[in-house]
């Protein structure tokens, strides 16, 4: 009975991964072996291990972390008040609506907004604190990144709070316990599902941001993203290109398996 | 605990204005009789009346929406059948591995995705255009309902469905009494997701676009060049608060009609 | 359950009522019949008129569809799957699409507006004889800057090595093209811009990271808006997007280096996949008529090929060296080289080294 359920839900989910999982993945590694000239050739990893790549990588994985912290700091808080008013899911709602609005188009707003003589620059002067060179910079960079994950951090949290039964909290300040105490030792662990989720949703892309690196940060910041970019689009060289995608999907499922194995097996 | 609400309230509306700050900004030089988004010299409302002169401009914004909604509903029911199939997986590694190839959209960059769904369309002979691009929307957006759905699955205690069933309830029962109304919420927020990555989405548009099809990401893309003029400010600002609208409506819509719970409420 | 239900109904009978619209739409501006003409051009390319004119003159619609790039081009090409009959890619990629068979040869005897261009622009190395490909715009790099920036500094800007002094920190913005940043560097050392030589290749890497703490930024086509913000005084651009802003501003001026620089050519092109080789031809010979590409060239900026048109625009335009250099000054530029794939990727990979070096 069970088997017969499991394999009804398995057909239209396996038809896509076969198709737009499988296949692509097979042509990223099938890539991945053949230099600019068409030629078989291991000689695209030898070049990801030179220091080029190697200082790449490090850094896309620091400006990942980075903007994952930041975004989940913001998240979170958010989330929990967000629980507390009284049209929550309408208020969700509006927190993901900023999100349909054109990514490019608010990136040039945020060169509006950030450059020289621009509206943030204004509000400096005005506090006292004098203009400064925003744009370009790596704030700039986690600013707007995290500005873009922001909603798809708060959604995963905001679900797992929600469900959260009330009368566990109760429970634990009847028993004496501080706000803090019952937020770290209750309300967190229990919600840890979410963030874990919201964590993998926002370091992953994170990892391979390309357009953001260019508009806001003026290629101050090269990561992976940029450098597949680049070979795809740029220099034409699929092989390295793709080698560098074999890289990144390596560390996905490392980082999967990393903070997936405490619970239940999954996120 | 009063002072806690003042704070954060005032926390949750630096939070909107910083979401809403870029959209408002945009929305703004919208009316500038400049023709620039950084010097606002007087009030007008030319960009609307080009706006609505412009078929084309129409053509795609409409198409936009529908890739976006069809992609968002279709890539939702897969995702689910995929939540549902990776929950039943008995073997932690057959449900670790589906997971892990889910993911690999995720992380995988969009010039990635686009290129090898552009080699994989033509390879199959599929006629770039409209098909092509719905297609691929719908595949990049499966993982991230699988992604909402899977927690809330995770969290149902499998005694619910075992009661139901031994109630004498029909697989097909459960499945539309019992586990969907239990997902809604993880479901509604799938669709969400999924709705806004196709919104957003340029790279993976471009690759597999073609026959006079474009999107509202790709044409902005494609105006990027020259500057975007401020009629494009204009059509964000009109779809932004035809959005907004729609969301409140609804919100209060359902409201009304389902008594004290909200959209995505439990159950 | 039923909540679900209904908001899948809904969303369904939304996108296929929207569907019905755009169909009406499409029908309505005759995009669904016979005759239609598709183009692939960069953004912003053509005078939006002129395809209305085309319209009308000859009854064939034109579907204009852009790119940005010429390798995000050149790949939408290889892999098929849709029919452009009309291409503008640069000179380096006509080459290359010349070597992977991806062009059908232009009937001359279909284009009688030909004549229009300008001798110099015809025959040359990437094309000979123009066999697959006529001219559409061409131009240069260089540099454009803020004069009133540079006067308060006391400075003149009139080589490529003048952007090294130090006095010009974080003014600096470049945009992000191998060949043209690695052309700087090699330019600014005396070498040639298609420099074949590693050692050359290494030293104006060297060079160029010496630069950096001069560099705000290394952008794309943004560099337009970034510059008419005033958010750096110096640019290096193509010689049209300078045209464009000394137009918006008037204390911009455009340079092209003494030490030398890069010249371009964009030219149209029937990819082997064209459908409507005819209209495509007609096409061409429509860019080409004299009013036509002086009616296009006011509207784009760059520099036209077409000696007919340039006697019908403005002395003001066609008179100014910055943009129709003569030909003492031509002869110190050069057109990018097909490098091949080996050259060319160390080319990236230095450029690619460069930008990762920080300050």
């Amino acid at each position: 009975m069970k088997n017969r359920s499991r394999n009804f839900y398995l057909i239209p989910y396996v038809i896509w991964i076969a198709l737009f999982v499988i296949a692509p993945l097979f042509l990223v590694l099938y890539y991945s072996f053949f230099n600019i000239e068409g030629e078989f050739t291991l000689s695209n990893y030898q070049k990801f291990f030179t220091p080029v790549y190697l200082k790449m990588t490090f850094s896309s994985f620091w400006y990942a972390f980075l903007i994952t912290l930041f975004t989940l700091l913001i998240a979170y808080p958010t989330a929990y008040l967000l629980t507390k008013t009284k049209h929550k899911q309408l208020w969700l709602l509006l927190i993901i609506v900023p999100s349909w609005i054109n990514l490019l188009l608010k990136a040039y707003a945020f060169l509006g907004i950030f450059g020289t003589y621009g509206a943030a620059n204004s509000i400096l002067e005005v506090i006292g604190i004098g203009s400064q060179q925003i744009l370009f910079t790596d704030f700039s960079f986690i600013f707007v990144s995290v500005y873009i994950f922001l909603p798809f951090m708060i959604l995963p949290i905001f679900n797992a709070l929600d469900e959260l039964n009330p009368s566990l909290l109760y429970a634990s300040s009847d028993l004496g316990a501080s706000q803090w105490t019952t937020f770290t030792r209750v309300i967190f662990p229990l919600t840890l599902d979410g963030v874990k989720a919201g964590c993998q949703i926002v370091f992953i892309p994170a990892l391979s941001l390309f357009m953001l690196t260019r508009l806001i940060a003026g290629n101050r910041v090269i990561t992976l993203g940029t450098a597949i970019e680049q070979h795809f689009l740029v220099t034409q060289d699929w092989g390295m290109g793709s080698t560098i995608a074999v890289f990144l999907i390596l560390a996905m499922v490392l980082i999967m398996i990393f903070t997936g194995t405490r619970k239940k097996g999954v996120l | 605990m009063k002072k806690n609400s003042i704070l954060s309230k005032v926390y949750l509306v630096l939070i909107f204005f910083i979401l809403y700050g870029p959209i408002f900004y945009l929305i703004f030089y919208s009316f500038n009789s400049g023709g620039t988004m950084y010097q606002f010299e007087g009030f007008t409302l030319n960009w609307y009346r080009e706006l609505f002169q412009d078929t084309r401009l129409l053509t795609i914004v409409l198409n936009t929406v529908i890739i976006a909604l069809l992609s968002a509903t279709v890539s939702t029911i897969l995702g689910v059948a995929g939540a549902l199939a990776i929950l039943y997986a008995r073997k932690r590694r057959v449900k670790n591995t589906l997971l892990s190839l889910n993911n690999v959209l995720i992380v995988s960059p969009d010039v990635i995705i686009g290129a090898s769904f552009l080699i994989l369309f033509t390879m199959i002979g599929i006629k770039l255009g409209f098909i092509s691009v719905l297609l691929a929307h719908i595949a990049f957006s499966v993982p991230i309902v699988v992604l909402m759905v899977l927690p809330k699955l995770e969290e149902m205690s499998e005694s619910m469905i075992y009661a139901a069933l031994d109630l004498g309830a029909s697989r097909f029962d459960v499945l539309t009494k019992v586990i969907l109304p239990y997902i809604t919420p993880g479901i509604f927020a799938g669709f969400f997701m999924a709705l806004t990555y196709s919104l957003d989405d340029f790279a993976v548009t471009f690759f597999v676009t073609g026959n006079g099809f474009t999107t509202l990401s790709v044409e902005i893309y494609s105006l990027a060049r020259r500057g975007v003029s401020l009629n494009i400010n204009a059509l964000s600002a009109l779809l932004f608060v035809f959005t907004m609208l729609l969301v409140v409506g609804y919100y209060f819509i359902t409201k009304k009609s389902e008594k004290p719970r909200g959209m995505g409420v439990r159950q | 359950m039923k909540q679900l239900v209904r908001a899948f109904v809904a969303v369904l009978a939304i996108s296929f009522i929207l569907l019905y619209i755009v169909n009406r739409l499409n029908s309505a501006q005759g995009l669904t019949e016979g005759n239609v003409l598709t183009v692939f051009n960069w953004g912003d390319y053509i005078d939006a008129e002129l395809i209305d004119k085309f319209g009308e003159e000859t009854g064939i619609k034109v579907i204009y569809e852009t790119f940005d790039s010429n390798e995000a081009m050149l790949t939408k090409i290889q892999q098929g799957g849709t029919t452009y009959d009309i291409a503008v890619p640069s000179e380096y990629t006509i080459e290359k699409m010349k070597e992977e068979d991806l062009l059908l040869p232009v009937d001359h005897s279909k284009i009688p507006n030909l004549k229009n261009i300008d001798e110099r622009f015809m025959d040359l190395s990437f094309d000979p004889g123009n066999e697959y490909s006529i001219p559409y715009f061409w131009g240069t790099v260089g540099i454009v800057y803020n004069t009133d920036m540079l006067e308060e500094k006391g400075m003149t800007l009139t080589s490529w090595n003048d952007l090294w002094d130090p006095r010009l920190k974080n003014e600096i913005l470049l945009i992000d093209g191998a060949r043209e940043i690695m052309g700087m560097g090699l330019n600014s050392l005396h070498y040639s811009l298609n420099d074949k030589n590693d050692d050359h290749l290494m030293e104006a890497k060297e060079k160029l990271d010496s630069l950096t703490p001069n560099i705000k930024a290394i952008v794309g086509d943004e560099i337009r808006l970034l510059m008419e913000n005033d958010e750096a005084s110096i640019g290096l651009v193509w010689s049209g997007v300078a045209a464009e802003l000394m137009w918006e501003k008037d204390n911009l001026e455009y340079v092209v280096p003494e030490e030398g620089s890069n010249l371009w050519f964009d030219n149209m092109v029937i990819p082997k996949t064209a459908k409507n080789i005819d209209g495509a031809h007609q096409f061409m010979n429509f860019i080409l008529d004299a009013e036509n590409a002086a009616q296009n060239t006011e509207y784009v900026g760059y520099s036209t090929p077409n000696k007919a048109a340039v006697a019908l625009l403005d002395e003001e335009i066609v008179g100014d060296e910055r943009f129709y250099p003569d030909e003492e000054m031509t002869a110190r530029l050069e057109v990018y080289e097909n490098l091949g794939p080996r050259l060319l990727s160390r080319y990236n990979d230095l450029f690619l080294e460069f930008k990762m070096h920080r300050k």
